[in-house]
């Protein structure tokens, strides 16, 4: 699952990639006529909102295509840079920047980009950001506290406004398409050359149908782990979907046998994981399975792994998610631990035993039971966790 | 012979997949301020090392980022920038040597405003944590807060101040 960095791609082949990406985001920017700062500029004097287009269709094209590629399960939302909010710094830096554009007519992307085509005011503008940087430097133990101060980390725009993430996108989408059409008829007032003059109408009126129909699929698109965790709770698919299940002898067995390719998920809460815990049992939440940090325990090769809980509810739920994740060798141990407990650690015989296999039966119970309650306290009620070794993603300019 | 740009829906589209890829590929939006920070630091680092040493901006950064500060995603990122306008240019034939600039000024006033322009672009950037790429347009593909504030703070305060800047482009 991406992103490809840090488990797929090494730190050089990474760094080789992001000379890639920027000759295709010079490019675009050159193509799209970011190159000018007369056009850039051009923006807040209404005669040339290129800059808009082409600003907010690229910022809902990526932001589509992340939720999209997060609902199908092939991009980890946690795991992506989302830059971290501190409000009193993220306003005022805009606002200087926001000076720099109106003075300076470009930002520093599109600047490097004029500059590669030999634009002087952007070699300028671009020497003057280097020395900008060097100043803010010179002056940071100023106002590192404001700067540094009120982190509010990673917030979503969605939940600081108290809207659904479908909601706001799709608000965003018909905002972007709005401003789209007011601004193209502002433009056609104001500048008898406007660009926009020479738009396909028809091509134009279609694509934002298109972008109409896309703003109503992300409307309803579910976050993908809600969804997942929805569908293994349903009874209708867990009838459609049978799970395998293990005995409490064979655990009991295994657990005894410390079998190697074995690996018991507990997906009670801490609280009851005190009262009775399997030796060797991994304690993981149910969404847990979701995190990376789960992945190298769950993944293990050659191995069968067994949900357990109190009743077997939550651990049928548990294998099936497994199972949607890409996980085999699933079980869930048949009867949960009150079976467990009944079969195995409080066993009593019933009476005498009249077949043969209920003579084996009983014979192991009871031996079990001696073992299994011995090994339990030796194991002092611990189960394990993995150890978290989720690397950070860096990100942002800073 | 100087070729038309492309329609600025497309050119939104194919840079909204760029975008894309980035964050596929390294978790990370696009971005253009944070190279000029890597080359301010990696230049003090080099001319006036004692300083760079102990001065909190330059220390943070160096506990922030391992290794060279010219050996980041950033920097090699802003190196394809160039590259990738340059071909652009080629390709199009917007290769230029000028200085452009609004009918009612010199040139040496534009560049004497791009100086001072890219200094507040700088400075702003390090309040920001990003650019109009790195905090704006990427934070907003991520849905982040912090890149709609930024985004709104720089759009809202060209627009506030326009008027008063008009003789520098109209």
């Amino acid at each position: 699952m991406a992103p490809l960095v840090p488990d797929l791609l090494s730190n050089e082949l990474n760094i080789l990639s992001g000379l890639l990406v920027g000759i295709a985001f010079g490019y675009v920017l050159e193509q799209a006529g970011f190159s000018s700062s007369r056009r850039l500029a051009g923006l807040f004097y209404g005669r040339d909102f290129t800059v808009l287009r082409v600003f907010f269709t690229a910022a809902i094209t990526a932001l589509s295509g992340v939720l999209l590629l997060g609902w199908a399960g092939l991009l980890d939302l946690d795991a992506i840079f989302v830059n971290p909010l501190f409000m009193g710094p993220a306003i005022l830096g805009g606002v200087v920047m926001g000076f720099g554009f109106i003075l300076g007519g470009y930002c520093p992307g599109t600047s490097i980009c004029a500059a590669a085509i030999g634009k002087k005011d952007a070699i300028v503008f671009v020497i003057g950001g280097f020395l900008g940087v060097l100043l803010y430097g010179e002056a940071y133990p100023s106002f590192s506290g404001f700067v540094n101060g009120s982190a509010l980390g990673p917030v979503k725009v969605y939940d600081s406004l108290g809207v659904s993430r479908g909601a706001f996108v799709l608000f965003l989408i018909v905002a972007a398409l709005a401003a789209f059409a007011a601004t193209t008829w502002i433009e056609r007032k104001l500048n008898p050359e406007a660009t926009s003059r020479s738009f396909p109408v028809l091509q134009h009126r279609l694509a934002a149908a298109g972008l109409l129909a896309l703003a109503a699929v992300l409307f309803f698109l579910p976050d993908r782990k809600t969804s997942l965790l929805a569908q293994v709770a349903d009874p209708v698919y867990q009838r459609a979907h049978p799970a395998r299940y293990m005995t409490a002898d064979e655990l009991a067995f295994r657990v005894l046998d410390t079998d190697p390719r074995l690996l018991v998920l507990d997906l009670r809460d801490e609280q009851a994981q005190k009262t009775l815990a399997l030796p060797g049992a991994v304690s993981v939440p149910l969404d847990g399975l979701f995190a990376k940090e789960w992945q190298g325990a769950l993944g293990r090769r050659h191995t069968t792994r067994v949900f357990v809980d109190e009743d077997g509810s939550r651990s049928l739920q548990g294998a099936l998610l497994a199972e949607r994740l890409g996980y085999d060798n699933v079980r869930v141990l048949q009867g949960g631990l009150a079976e467990f407990r009944r079969t195995i650690l409080e066993y009593e015989p019933t009476g005498p035993a009249t077949t043969a296999a209920q003579g084996d039966s009983d014979r192991f119970r009871s031996e079990a039971r001696v073992l299994m309650t011995k090994r339990i306290a030796d194991a002092k009620g611990l189960s394990s966790r993995p150890r978290k070794v989720v690397k950070k993603i860096q990100g942002g300019c800073s | 012979m100087t070729a038309r740009h492309m329609n600025p829906y497309l050119a939104g589209v194919l840079l909204g997949l760029v975008l894309l890829s980035a964050i596929f590929i390294s978790g990370r939006g696009l971005g253009a301020s944070g190279a000029l920070k890597s080359a301010a630091v990696a230049t003090m680092e080099t001319a006036l090392p004692a300083h760079a040493a102990q001065a909190p901006f330059y220390k943070e950064y160096t506990t922030e980022h391992a290794g060279n500060p010219l050996k980041q995603w950033l920097v090699f990122e802003v190196l394809g920038v160039l590259i990738g306008g340059f071909l652009s240019g080629v390709v199009s034939g917007r290769l230029t040597w000028v200085t452009e600039k609004g009918p009612q000024i010199t040139s040496r006033t534009r560049l004497a405003f791009a100086l001072v322009g890219g200094g507040l672009f700088g400075i702003g950037a390090q309040f920001a944590r990003g650019c109009t790429s790195g905090a704006a347009l990427s934070g907003m593909a991520v849905l982040s807060t912090a890149g709609f504030v930024t985004m709104l703070a720089i759009f809202g305060t060209g627009y506030a101040t326009s008027f008063f800047f008009r003789k520098l482009w109209i």
